[in-house]
């Protein structure tokens, strides 16, 4: 049995405050929210919204919906006796589980305070020596292509068409795998539009492809996890590339699960299983027991799709960098690395909260063990996991990312406040749900301008970035740490991002 | 802002230093007297097979086990200290240099590596252990003279009116990211390729580390060593021509490049820039190298930092200023400045085989 960490009957940290001055009981409001913290009531002859104060999880869809902006959020914290151990979370945690005797279920990524390594990066820019680029003026170039590449002009008998065998971006940014069914169609429809207008690649996490989404299928990459949802001989050839799931940054070690009430029409024609039925991915794919079966997975995976390129995706993990290397070894032509940050529709919170390391140390970690093996060339990293802006993306591509994949960063441009509560099936916003009311709320051509926005400012600043380091084409910036220095990091710290430490 | 200047004769007429330190002193102003240098190509026609190496150390010592280990390696034909004349620079490391042949063929392993790749990997090798003495210079027939000083205290320095090269290169440096020290004075060398460089390369971080997978030690503390270094590993190993790597070093733009209209021209042009993404130099430089092939220039694609290039009769000049060419040459007849991104290519002429060099029964006809 699992329950969800904000389950009505507990007190909510935060409530619904109405302003009586502008309210005119419109009951929007309470229309508006999924969890039934608002209901009307009739007051004196005049209807006014009231407050359950058990269920609201700060989405702020009734404040942002509200006609007269009569609604506000406020944060109630709990007056607990301060204690050093026992805050509000862990006794809120305990009280939960003692209530129910189920698994803490949340979505999204770690809200834990883990260091965000990201933060305590600071990029270089030039001065006197060295002229600035001006991105108004001057022509930056995010070109950026993925694949499995030679280390040498020599290596290729004919260099004709060479680019065409790998997959070509406008700039180093992909939409991170999120299947049909824990996002909607609607959803997933708005980044194949962005994707394909911007040149850019979306992935179709492991729910299978929509029929509504083939007209896409040149630009998404198609994932085999260890469910197979999906998978049929038409899938292995649609696609632009493939990903074969091992892990997930939320939830490394344990697979995806989509309770049977979701499995709704759509969701089990796509995925290829009954009706209402629970969606359950085992924790390792059975047929991988070790790096050999990876091996002739990637193969069978190539050779159904006409050796179109075949991406891994791992969960950063203590030991990341020899598994990388494995990985590469057996044949991936991407590797995609997701961090401990990194975001999904359902995630045990003892898992979310507690597995994995951060992205930033993985990256740098595989970056440097595949250059000191000599065989980064043969797979491209794609790193993601807790990518909030492009300051974020353009740190990681500094540490050695090809590209850098964004999933919760999509859903915050759509609306998404980061309530943690995907796995409820009730995303006030339309986005991690397929209930038909709510979903219906997400429309797509809206999300299409949202994403597309987003696409456009960070790419944008990313340049900006780049012409402020001098730096006129991203491959300069590709691995190039030393445009990084780091700020309050031990010196072990410094020698895994493999940067110098700020003054030196 | 640093000072270049070059000079080349593609019938290979050899000459003392005297025109190209024209040249560079004219542009004194474009450095502080923290580092000036010379590169000359023919020097060593007596030891044209051998590697000549040339060592800087800070002390006796250093000097010592640095002369132990090139003899553990090579075999050492001719050796002996590089004359200098103090007058205005005192201060010096000990500088010797060494005719050398490589002892490859005596271990099994090295038996699949050519001479160049065991003489790199031992130079590579000794400026990797020790700390305070390094190799400036292995090419054959080839040397390069550098060190803290402006153009003149250099030249005079080393006496190079007494060395007669067919290729010259020099330079004087304005340090700005690195201090001043002698190994930091340009030209940088490996084998034959010397390279001087005006600017600053923002893409060093992963230059270096992407030569550091082909098993080359950036030591010099200068982001310029790397061209050298990539000049070897392009042209020397992965078999480019002068132009195809100029073309890696300093690329056209992606949207130039995918619009080229020639299939082949353009598959090749994208096919580079993919595979040497990470040896794409950015920022902006002007490069000047030279390698046994000839000399060339290399400008970045926005042009921030000055080429100019005069031409008379055999001989083609190089300097960062056009008042620097007609200093070496006056009677120019045409002089012309590349735009951005355009590489410049000077070849020598085929080199004459010797009478004795010629099959026997042909020297015979001749005669
Ligand atoms: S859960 Fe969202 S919609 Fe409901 S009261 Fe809270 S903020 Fe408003
Ligand atoms: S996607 Fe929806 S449910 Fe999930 S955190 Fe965002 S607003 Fe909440």
């Amino acid at each position: 049995m699992t329950l969800a960490v904000n389950t009505p009957g507990l007190r909510s940290h935060f409530r619904p405050l109405f302003d009586r001055e502008y309210c005119d009981g419109c009951g929007q409001c309470a229309m508006e929210c999924s969890f039934n913290e608002i209901r009307m009531e009739t007051r004196a002859g005049r209807k006014i919204p009231v407050a359950n104060g058990r269920s609201c999880g700060a989405c702020h869809r009734c404040a942002l919906t509200c006609p007269r902006g009569a609604v506000r959020i406020v944060a109630e914290g709990m007056a607990l006796r301060p204690h050093g151990v026992w805050q509000a979370d862990a006794v809120n945690r305990v009280h939960l589980q003692a209530a129910s005797g189920a698994v803490a279920l949340t979505g999204l990524g770690a809200d834990t305070n883990v260091p965000v390594y990201f933060d305590r990066l600071l990029f270089n820019a030039c001065q006197v020596t060295n002229p600035a680029i001006d991105p108004q003026r001057e022509l930056m170039e995010t070109v950026t292509y993925l694949g499995r590449k030679v280390r040498s002009r020599q290596e290729l008998d004919d260099v004709s068409g060479y680019h065409r065998s790998l997959i070509r971006l406008s700039m180093p940014l992909v939409f991170a795998p999120m299947s049909y069914g824990s996002i909607n169609l609607n959803f997933q429809l708005a980044m194949a539009r962005v994707a394909r207008k911007k040149g850019l690649l979306w992935y179709s996490g492991e729910g299978g492809l929509h029929r509504d989404l083939y007209p896409y299928s040149d630009c998404v990459v198609l994932q085999v996890a260890s469910g197979r949802f999906g998978v049929s001989r038409e899938y292995l050839q649609l696609g632009r590339a493939y990903q074969i799931k091992i892990g997930q940054g939320a939830k490394p070690g344990i697979g995806g699960h989509l309770p049977g009430e979701k499995v709704l029409p759509g969701i089990s024609e796509t995925r290829m299983i009954p009706l209402g039925s629970d969606a359950i991915s085992p924790a390792p794919q059975h047929d991988i027991y070790s790096i050999e079966d990876l091996r002739l997975l990637i193969y069978a995976v190539k050779e159904a799709s006409g050796y179109k390129p075949v991406c891994v995706k791992i969960a950063a993990v203590h030991n990341v960098a020899a598994i990388a290397s494995g990985i590469v070894r057996a044949g991936a032509d991407m590797l995609y690395l997701d961090g401990y940050r990194g975001g999904s529709g359902a995630t045990p919170a003892v898992v979310r909260d507690n597995v994995g390391i951060p992205l930033e140390l993985a990256l740098a970690a595989v970056d440097q063990r595949l250059r000191e093996e000599r065989i980064r060339h043969q797979a491209s990293i794609i790193a993601a996991g807790g990518i909030r802006n492009s300051g974020d993306v353009m740190k990681a591509i500094a540490l050695g990312a090809d590209a850098v994949a964004i999933g919760s960063a999509c859903l915050v441009a759509c609306g998404c406040h980061v309530c943690q509560r995907c796995n409820s099936g009730k995303c006030p916003w339309g986005i991690t749900t397929n209930d038909e009311k709510l979903a219906a709320r997400l429309d797509p051509a809206w999300a299409e301008e949202r994403l597309t926005n987003l696409v456009e400012g960070w790419h944008h600043e990313m340049q900006e970035i780049m012409g402020l380091n001098g730096i006129y084409d991203v491959g300069s910036f590709r691995g190039n740490r030393l445009i990084l220095r780091g700020v309050g990091l031990s010196e072990r710290e410094l020698s895994v991002l493999g940067i110098k430490h700020a003054g030196e | 802002m640093c000072g270049i200047a070059g000079l080349i004769s593609q019938k290979r007429i050899r000459e003392n230093g005297s025109r190209i330190k024209k040249g560079i002193v004219l542009q004194t102003d474009r450095g502080n007297g923290l580092g000036a240098g010379y590169a000359a190509y023919g020097i060593y026609p007596e030891f044209s097979d051998l590697y000549a190496i040339h060592l800087m150390s800070a002390d006796q010592h250093s000097l010592d086990r640095a002369q132990k280990f090139l003899e553990e390696h090579f075999f050492i034909h001719a050796a002996g200290e590089i004359p200098v004349w103090k007058q205005k620079i005192t201060d010096h490391p000990l500088l010797w240099r060494y005719f050398v042949e490589p002892r490859c063929h005596h271990t099994e392993h090295t038996l699949r590596r050519s001479a160049d790749d065991y003489t790199i990997e031992k130079v590579m090798e000794l400026n990797r252990i020790f700390e305070h003495a390094f190799v400036f210079s292995s090419g054959k027939n080839m040397g390069v003279f550098k060190g803290v000083g402006t153009p003149q205290e250099i030249y005079d320095f080393y006496g190079l009116d007494n060395y007669e090269g067919y290729c010259w290169l020099a330079h004087n440096r304005f340090p700005t990211n690195t201090p001043g020290w002698w190994g930091g004075a340009h030209p940088f060398n490996l084998l034959s390729y010397s390279i001087v460089h005006n600017g600053e390369i923002s893409s060093y971080g992963i230059n270096r580390r992407f030569l550091e997978g082909f098993g080359y030690y950036c030591r010099m503390q200068t982001d310029s060593e790397v061209v050298a270094y990539l000049l070897d590993l392009l042209i020397r190993r992965h078999a480019l021509t002068i132009e195809e790597a100029s073309l890696v070093l300093a690329p056209p733009y992606w949207i130039a490049a995918e619009r080229l209209a020639d299939d082949s021209v353009r598959d090749t042009m994208l096919a580079l820039k993919i595979i040497y993404e990470s040896a794409m130099l950015n920022g902006p430089f002007a490069i000047l190298a030279a390698c046994t092939e000839g000399l060339f220039s290399i400008t970045d694609n926005t042009k921030l930092r000055p080429m100019t290039i005069g031409r008379a009769g055999d001989y083609t000049y190089f300097a960062s200023e056009v008042s620097a060419l007609y200093e070496m040459e006056q009677g120019l007849r045409t002089v012309t400045t590349p735009r951005a991104g355009q590489p410049c290519i000077v070849r020598l002429e085929p080199e004459e085989l010797p009478v004795d060099y010629l099959e026997p029964d042909y020297a015979a006809k001749g005669a």
